[in-house]
């Protein structure tokens, strides 16, 4: 029989066991579920901080939170999801605050053509160039990350879980606690101010590729 | 049909089912509303090309490493004393839980103890009631050791290349527990058969062979080595008959009563797989 991936239902049961023991006073359970869904968190993380530290931090309070919250989990949902919208939760706070510090230093959240966000740059690996690499190396990408990090809070905590983290409606509206409808604006909101301001890149490049000039 | 808004065409780009006929279909005549879509699939496509930095293997180790001394103790048992700090105590080793051995001795300690305060002249009422209070040590310190195994085992029987092009699974992880569990589990098997439980002796008997089987697997398996230990696994119908006896177990310290043997229905369930 070829497994290559484990079946939703055993790390559903899986994870369930680890709550209950960890319930049941067993600290050391809850060690498989930090170690099982730590770097899904990461990833959420990174795309809605933008940066290491920041993302390393929410994985930490994430679970943090998640182990102090875990009476309060019901046992039949999904550990993962519930994690994630904790994560979520966090990363909003903390891209608030970073913000209010950003602004209190007087030093616009503005991006140079070489990047502010130097770790972002410096984790595209070496080798040849594919076309994600050649795209990165150009002015597109530092404006893709300008663009997401003008998103207020909310709205880049929507896109990130919408399109990246594919998330339903109801689990965006959960983590920015707002409506459904609220939700569902905002995650448009966010393409819409993505839209305005990186179509005309985006066009740049779609004709450069079309005529091989593409750098 | 009139052309979509902005915001439908993003929802029907996202997978939304509301009006999603409508709009295919006005899509299939109406190019305006095509090249439209297409300016958001490449939008998105282009932001997906962002790059994340992927964690390394062990980073779930070290988030643990980083949170657990920040993590309060959930709920203390009665018999917590056994293994906390021993400031007053300092010959009583203090072993973590998962650690093994402090705690497995101990009631083998307190075993014995009872043994021979039994054999050393007629009992009393406040013997034969210590004698109930180690065993249900023993009862529910096995079943929190059977908890804890059948933890490791699924998590091997959920662990598996992430694609089909990865060619060694980390289960370092799985592997130190099960030396772990190992030397706690020697013990119990000990103190099962010396109480003349064989049924509970048998079934810890089987768990060790697979936990040994475990722990001298190398920390990064091929797929083909992984699928082996789980074949093996499962030959065994170990994962069953460790949730069975633990269930009995759990059953038996809840209830209070601790019988010397199995009680005749588990062991026949046991004896089943």
């Amino acid at each position: 029989m070829n497994r290559m991936r484990p079946s939703v239902e055993t790390t559903l049961e899986s994870d369930a066991i680890a709550v209950e023991r960890t319930l049941a006073g067993d600290r050391d359970a809850f060690r498989v579920l930090v170690e099982r869904h730590s770097r899904n968190v990461y990833r959420l993380a990174y795309r809605m901080t933008g940066n290491q530290q920041d993302a390393e931090e929410v994985v930490q309070e994430a679970f943090l939170r998640a182990y102090q919250k875990l009476s309060q989990f019901a046992s039949r949902a999904n550990f993962g999801t519930w994690v994630y919208r904790i994560a979520a939760n966090y990363a909003i706070d903390r891209m608030r605050q970073r913000k209010s510090e950003d602004s209190n230093r007087q030093q616009p959240a503005k991006e140079t053509e070489e990047g502010a966000e130097v770790d972002l740059m410096s984790t595209i690996p070496d080798g040849a160039p594919s076309p994600e690499r050649l795209a990165q190396s150009g002015q597109l990408a530092v404006q893709m990350r300008l663009a997401l990090s003008q998103l207020t809070p909310a709205e880049r905590t929507a896109f990130v879980m919408r399109h990246w983290g594919g998330s339903g409606i109801e689990e965006i509206a959960d983590a920015l606690k707002s409506s459904t409808s609220a939700a569902k604006n905002t995650v448009f909101r966010s393409v819409q101010k993505l839209r305005k301001a990186l179509e005309p890149f985006v066009e740049r490049r779609g004709q450069a590729r079309a005529m091989g000039t593409e750098l | 049909m009139k052309h979509p808004k902005e915001e439908e065409l993003i929802a029907y780009h996202d997978g939304e089912a509301a009006g999603r006929e409508g709009i295919a279909a006005h899509l299939g005549d109406c190019p305006e509303c095509q090249a439209e879509l297409a300016r958001i699939d490449a939008l998105l496509a282009a932001l997906n090309t962002i790059p994340v930095p992927e964690p390394e293997e062990d980073y779930g180790q070290r988030v643990w490493q980083q949170i657990s001394p920040r993590l309060p103790q959930r709920r203390a048992h009665w018999w917590d004393f056994l293994f906390s700090e021993p400031k007053t105590v300092p010959w009583l080793a203090p072993r973590r839980w998962v650690a093994a051995g402090g705690i497995a001795a101990l009631v083998l300690a307190a075993f014995v103890a009872g043994r021979f305060s039994r054999s050393n002249g007629p009992s009393t009422p406040v013997a034969v009631d210590a004698s109930k209070v180690r065993e249900r040590i023993l009862v529910m310190a096995v079943g929190e050791h059977l908890g804890r195994s059948e933890m490791v085992l699924v998590e091997l029987a959920n662990s598996g290349p992430e694609n089909a092009g990865q060619k060694q699974v980390n289960i370092s992880g799985e592997q130190r527990r099960a030396e772990d569990l190992l030397e706690e589990n020697r013990l119990y098997r000990q103190t099962a058969l010396e109480q003349g439980d064989s049924g509970l002796a048998e079934v810890l008997d089987e768990l060790e062979r697979v936990l040994l089987d475990v722990a001298h697997s190398p920390q990064q398996v091929t797929p083909v080595q992984l699928e082996g230990i789980r074949q093996r696994i499962e030959a065994r119908s170990i994962l069953f008959k460790v949730r069975v006896v633990g269930k009995e177990l759990q059953q038996r310290s809840e209830s209070g009563n601790a019988p010397a043997t199995p009680s005749g229905s588990a062991k026949s369930e046991r004896n089943k797989v």
